[in-house]
């Protein structure tokens, strides 16, 4: 696989950052999350996680049924903080 | 762009609109999506991305991704693949994250930002709905409380909601389109099986079937509203119309589908790469060709039948890959396939889509068991759109952020929420069918949608007719073990007893803690 090809389409992720990250240590869906933001776009990882989750399976020799996806939180979809802020019924 | 003759469909395209794209002026139809319309004029790119400023055209066109983000009427990031067209509306191709135009319309207007836009399904959105007044209302609801909430009305969940009103048992439908049917309203193939499970009837039709079924049960329909989260206790949240909203339960069926799986390859993000779910939408609902050359990666039952829908719709076809040495969809659909002309070329993988700003060219190669490109066996195909067939992966979300355990069965399409055979997962009086359980068809989720929906009937706790219920299950079982136990059904149905297997032992676990928990009270 080439460095360039784009992983994470909402964060522009490429397969060399996020083979390097694992390279220097972080071996789990949460870690590379938190330090490139793949997974942490608009599509919440809905793209991207399966094949970030075999990245890591394929370059730290383990089954993809061990390698964990990250944590899911609500809201399922992007919304404006207005509306979440805003339910206050009076 | 647009199909004019189709051999099964016909196209009730809205009034013809003006839009701008860009400055420059475009006519679309009402009720159509702002991707399609842009798409009709023969425009792939609809952002760049936000770091590496690479073009970006949708992918998924269900409003799963993110690539079809657009500034529309000032506002940044609407996702432009679910949200209608409407007259004058001023669309700019969206560059980085988006910038909120200073002078811009207020979010409260007009299209809304992603989270308040209406999605639309079917074929004829009314885009010409009146927006409520909402001075006086308060700005969040309590939409109480319900006996049974399912999410999702596609085939699993009006099955469910089914199932449950013939026992009498109340409930609310959410939906995040503006008609049910789910992806049925895309499927012009007719199906197999028995006729008790709607063999012979085009996918289109079904849904259409289990809408009337369910008009006479005591069944209410949330259209265009998105279950945003789950919480203990059963209780949603909901967005509808702009606002925030409360929806608790006794019961909850989640039916929420899948998501179109993506393969990574240099140029896999150019405009034109579009999953095969997203080319369905786009031919079958909205009667807009993707492109004039397709180059379909994967045979599968999903690449085969969009393939041949492909050819219908007039498009060409260059080849349908598959990397596995066999392909992985019936045989009738391959042999209507090649019988046209189509090379199914399988054990090869495609290594690269170039193109300046879109897909040109696809360069596709041979791979050894190993999945080894073999060195000089490459083709290049002068395609202008590469369709991703490669498979689903369940929408498990919803159950995972309620609390619900996890697994991952590779035959079942990967990360599931674990459920038994009554489909419950872990968190008591939460049910999950259809391809959000695991992947499978629209038969088989019609049919684990009944059970769920029985399963939580019972759990509600209302007196039921307890030999209607019986009878119910028995065939609804009986005919999901018929459709598992074809050569086809393997797959699944290990995936399905694994799955079954890993709930009884967390069950028992569950149930041993809990007589643990009674004898030290002792």
């Amino acid at each position: 696989m080439k460095d360039d090809v784009v992983i994470c389409r909402c964060e522009d992720v490429t397969y060399g950052e996020i083979v390097r990250a694992i390279e220097s240590g972080l071996t789990t869906t949460e870690e590379l999350k938190r330090v490139l933001r793949c997974g942490m776009g608009p599509c919440q990882g809905r793209t991207c996680s399966r094949l970030i989750a075999r990245i890591i399976a394929e370059k730290t020799g383990r089954d993809i049924e061990e390698v964990a996806y990250p944590v899911v939180r609500p809201p399922t979809r992007p919304t404006e903080i207005g509306i979440l802020a805003g339910d206050d019924e009076k | 762009m647009r199909i004019d003759k189709h051999p099964i469909l016909k196209f009730h395209r809205g009034r013809e609109i003006e839009f701008e794209l860009d400055g420059r002026g475009l006519t679309g139809y009402e009720g159509e999506t702002i991707a399609a319309a842009i798409h009709a004029a023969g425009v792939r790119t609809l952002r760049t991305s936000i770091r590496l400023g690479r073009p970006r055209g949708f992918f998924c066109a269900i409003g799963r991704c993110s690539s079809c983000l657009m500034t529309v009427n000032g506002i940044p990031n609407v996702m432009t693949c679910i949200t209608p067209l409407e007259r004058g509306m001023k669309i700019e191709t969206q560059t980085d994250k988006g910038h909120i135009a200073e002078t811009g319309s207020s979010p409260r207007k007009g299209p809304s930002a992603l989270a308040a836009q209406r999605p639309r399904g079917g074929r004829r959105g009314t885009a010409d709905a009146e927006e409520p007044s909402r001075a006086e209302e308060p700005r969040a609801r309590d939409l109480g409380h319900t006996p049974l909430a399912v999410v999702g009305g596609g085939p699993a969940g009006l099955s469910a909601a089914i199932a449950a009103g013939r026992l009498g048992v109340e409930s609310v439908i959410i939906d995040e389109n503006e008609a049910p049917g789910g992806q049925l309203i895309k499927q012009t193939h007719m199906f197999f099986g028995s006729k008790e499970h709607y063999a012979k009837v085009r996918g289109v039709d079904i849904g259409g079937r289990l809408t009337s079924e369910l008009s006479e049960l005591p069944a209410r329909l949330l259209n265009n509203t998105t279950v945003l989260g789950l919480y203990p206790d059963r209780a949603l949240s909901l967005l509808r119309d702009g606002r925030h909203h409360r929806l608790s339960a006794d019961a909850v069926v989640l039916a929420t589908g899948a998501s179109e799986n993506m393969l990574a390859f240099p140029g896999c993000d150019l405009p034109g790469v579009y999953g095969a779910g997203a080319v369905q939408t786009l031919m079958n609902v909205d009667g807009v060709v993707p492109g004039a050359r397709v180059l379909m990666v994967g045979a599968g039952n999903i690449g085969l039948i969009v393939a041949y829908q492909l050819l219908q719709a007039g498009v060409e076809v260059a080849a349908v890959i598959e990397g596995l040495p066999t392909i992985g969809g019936y045989h009738v659909h391959g042999a209507k396939i090649r019988r046209a002309g189509v090379p199914i070329m399988t054990a090869h993988t495609i290594l690269e889509a170039e193109g300046r700003g879109r897909v040109e060219k696809a360069l596709v190669a041979r791979v050894d068991a190993d999945w080894r490109t073999v060195p000089g066996s490459e083709t290049e195909f002068d395609v202008d759109t590469v369709c991703l067939a490669v498979g689903l992966s369940p929408n498990c979300e919803l159950a995972l952020m309620g609390g619900c355990e996890e697994t991952y069965v590779a035959e079942l399409g990967g990360r599931v929420a674990v459920h038994g055979s009554d489909l419950e997962t872990s968190m008591p009086g939460v049910f999950i069918a259809g391809d959000a359980s695991g992947i499978e068809e629209a038969s088989t989720a019609m049919l684990e949608g009944r059970l769920a929906g029985l399963a939580a009937a019972e759990r509600v706790g209302e007196p039921l007719d307890e030999t209607l219920l019986e009878s119910m299950r028995d065939e609804a079982a009986d005919g999901l073990a018929a459709l598992r136990s074809g050569p086809f059904g393997d797959r699944p149905r290990t995936g399905k007893e694994k799955m079954y297997d890993l709930a009884r032992k967390l069950r028992q676990r569950g149930e041993r803690r809990e007589e643990r928990s009674v004898d030290v009270q002792k």
